[in-house]
């Protein structure tokens, strides 16, 4: 499929398709314009693609393995099951390939300030590792519902030297965190970098965090091929903002024959407000600087949201998911908060790996995927974080 | 002087008359509904009666980002209250019937996206909303809603920033229509005590590219009569005065109909001062 090809790349206005776009104060939008000029120069720069390798194998732990699970295929009956594990890098999430990527940038550029929201928390440890590696002082927003709920991923952060900011306005949650970001942006433009941790926001955001997280798939595909000497029929992987999933789809958007699974967080149920699932159930809109899908009500107001796992708790979604969905290059689907429980069990006693709970939902749906494809077929989770956080949450709903 | 808004046009009028006696305009934004409809209403009336020579009403969005605290708690007591753009542009209507005072309507882009761009503007155009202001529609993004405003003779009003480039702000003076918004500071919405130190350059700045063709008034901020003097005196041609006067809103919740006593007593200062600005 010869139009695939230039998948992946937003036009200069930063759109991919109508997705997308720079609908922020105009306060950002010089910033934004100095970002992406950064952006654009560094990532042609060999010597800064090299120093981030660097980052990335010695610090981070890259390249993460392939694990094919055994057991866990054997009880879904079907087809095999491999596990691309961002699980085991360093701060335990795929976070840290964009954040390296990004504190380097603004390193770079000469900022000594970097500000970042959180929603699980992973990407404010993620923003706080890498600012420490690199002599940068870390201000992170989190909204205090998520700090109630991920409180050890709040110690990380201060204990790796960071200042967390409680952002107790809206829902208290990743949205909330992104909005007060903003705001200080707004503020601190001249000596402030924002640190955008998923693939949303406005442009250069989704296009930057995209690149630094494609590394994933371009792994993936080169150690399934050479485990499985062929490609995968399917890709699954969790969408919240959707940096994992753009990350691991990356690799495989060219491969036409690959079909591209983006996990939305089912909540409890799909009735409003009991879950976040924009692309399942939500419309076009415009939120956070992005033309992107939204959940809003009939007059545009932002819809809450519920996920049991905080960092899929966000009610829209990175525009370029928007854009593969418009033309039919992903599909995504939801899997509820039990499905994702129900899963955490599973990876945890068939295989000894206890995944976050926003992948738990991703390895639900590729269990129940599985059962559908031959034997010979394979899948390919990207596990993009551990269960460690989640821990607390777990043994309250399974007390034995 | 050659001026890019239409003859017509209420808000340039607004500006040309004034401007002509020397006199800047001032622009009085309350939250539309905020606290309810019936003290909006008795809220704005105090308003336009104690001198605001343009009435900017917000219709509140869940994730405002340009705003500070105090809009941001305006806009949720306004959405606790049932407002809807809907019934916030019937208010506006009801008052434009009694009022010549030209009306802007200040929101984001995505009550304006859900409603229809072509809808929101035949509504607003037939309630007499005279201009619109949407912090976060950058130029680049805004034709199509431009072109829709101009069909329905609404002004579509553009921001500019203390670190807009000369370059964006050729377009954006190009661009803008009624007036060009100044964001006087770094920084979000709200009362500052003093005027920030980027405000007066910015506003001279501006100025001087702006060469006569369209009004510049600065927002964010201001909430003293000395700030509206000294920005005039530095060549803007208006003021917007929003969170002082939604404070003021806030503190007398308890009993609403206290507040257009000192929205009047506030707004009559602040009008007082951009008729001397003093040289």
């Amino acid at each position: 499929m010869k139009s695939l090809t230039r998948l992946g790349s937003a036009d200069g206005a930063g759109k991919f398709g109508k997705y997308g776009g720079q609908y922020v104060p105009e306060t950002l939008m010089e910033p934004l314009k100095t970002l992406a000029d950064a952006y654009r120069h560094f990532s042609r720069d060999p010597s800064f693609k090299k120093e981030l390798a660097n980052w990335l194998e010695h610090y981070a732990g890259r390249p993460t393995p392939i694990y094919f699970a055994g057991r866990l295929t054997d009880n879904a009956g079907g087809a095999k099951i491999y596990l691309k594990r961002e699980d085991l890098l360093h701060g335990g999430a795929h976070k840290i390939n964009n954040t390296l990527g990004q504190a380097l940038l603004a390193k770079k550029m000469g900022k000594r300030r970097v500000i970042a929201e959180t929603g699980a928390g992973q990407h404010g440890v993620a923003t706080a590792m890498a600012c420490v590696a690199l002599g940068l002082a870390a201000e992170i927003y989190m909204g205090s519902e998520d700090m109630e709920r991920q409180r050890l991923n709040v110690y990380r952060m201060k204990m790796l030297g960071a200042r967390v900011h409680p952002v107790d306005s809206g829902s208290k949650t990743l949205k909330d965190a992104i909005n007060e970001a903003l705001r200080d942006w707004v503020t601190n433009v001249e000596d402030t970098y924002y640190l955008l941790g998923s693939v949303v926001g406005p442009h250069p955001y989704p296009t930057m965090v995209r690149d630094f997280q494609s590394v994933i798939g371009k792994e993936a595909r080169r150690q399934i091929l050479k485990q499985e000497g062929k490609l995968p029929r399917s890709v699954v992987a969790c969408v919240g903002g959707g940096s994992n999933s753009i990350g691991i789809f990356h690799g495989f958007l060219n491969d036409a024959d690959v079909n591209l699974y983006g996990v939305e967080a089912g909540g409890h149920d799909m009735s409003r407000g009991k879950h976040a699932a924009p692309l399942v159930a939500g419309r076009e809109g415009v939120l956070h600087g992005m033309m992107t899908y939204v959940l809003q009500n009939a007059e545009g107001q932002i819809e809450s949201t519920e996920s049991i796992s905080a960092g899929l708790d966000y009610p829209a979604v990175g525009p370029e998911h928007s854009y593969l969905m418009s033309i039919g290059r992903t599909k995504y689907v939801t899997q509820t908060d039990m499905d994702a429980l129900h899963a955490f069990n599973q990876l945890s006693q068939l295989e000894g790996i206890m995944p976050a709970l926003e992948p738990a939902h991703a390895i639900s749906y590729a269990t129940k995927l599985a059962k559908t494809l031959e034997k010979e077929d394979s899948i390919i989770v990207n596990l993009s974080g551990r269960g460690d956080k989640d821990v607390d949450r777990i043994a309250k709903q399974f007390p034995q | 002087m050659q001026n890019n808004s239409r003859s017509d046009d209420p808000i340039g009028k607004k500006f040309r008359e004034l401007g002509n006696r020397a006199e800047g305009v001032i622009v009085a934004y309350l939250m539309g509904h905020d606290p309810d409809p019936k003290a909006f209403m008795a809220n704005s009336v105090s308003l336009i009666e104690g001198g605001a020579d343009i009435l900017e009403v917000g219709i509140p969005f869940s994730d405002p980002v340009a705003d500070g605290p105090v809009i941001q708690a305006a806009g949720t007591r306004a959405l606790s209250a049932g407002a809807t753009p809907r019934k916030i542009i019937d208010t506006v209507g009801e008052l434009s019937s009694q009022y010549t005072t030209p009306f802007v309507i200040l929101t984001y882009y995505n009550p304006i996206l859900a409603m229809g761009i072509e809808q929101f503007m035949k509504n607003a155009s037939d309630n007499g909303v005279n201009g619109v202001v949407v912090p976060d529609l950058p130029m680049e993004e805004g034709d199509r809603f431009r072109d829709t405003a101009l069909k329905h003779n609404i002004d579509s009003i553009l921001l500019a920033a203390p670190n807009t480039s000369e370059k964006r702000l050729a377009g954006i003076l190009e661009k803008s229509r009624g007036f060009v918004y100044l964001v006087s500071l770094y920084g979000v919405t709200g009362p500052r005590d003093t005027l920030s130190p980027q405000a007066l350059e910015t506003v001279k700045k501006v100025k001087s590219l702006a060469k006569g063709v369209i009004p510049i008034s600065a927002g964010f901020g201001i909430s003293q009569p000395q700030h509206v003097s000294s920005l005039l005196r530095a060549g803007a041609d208006g003021a917007i005065v929003g969170s002082a006067l939604v404070r003021t809103v806030a503190e007398h919740l308890d009993d609403p109909r206290e507040a257009p006593y000192y929205l009047k007593k506030t707004i009559t200062a602040l009008k007082q001062a951009s008729k001397q600005p003093g040289c």
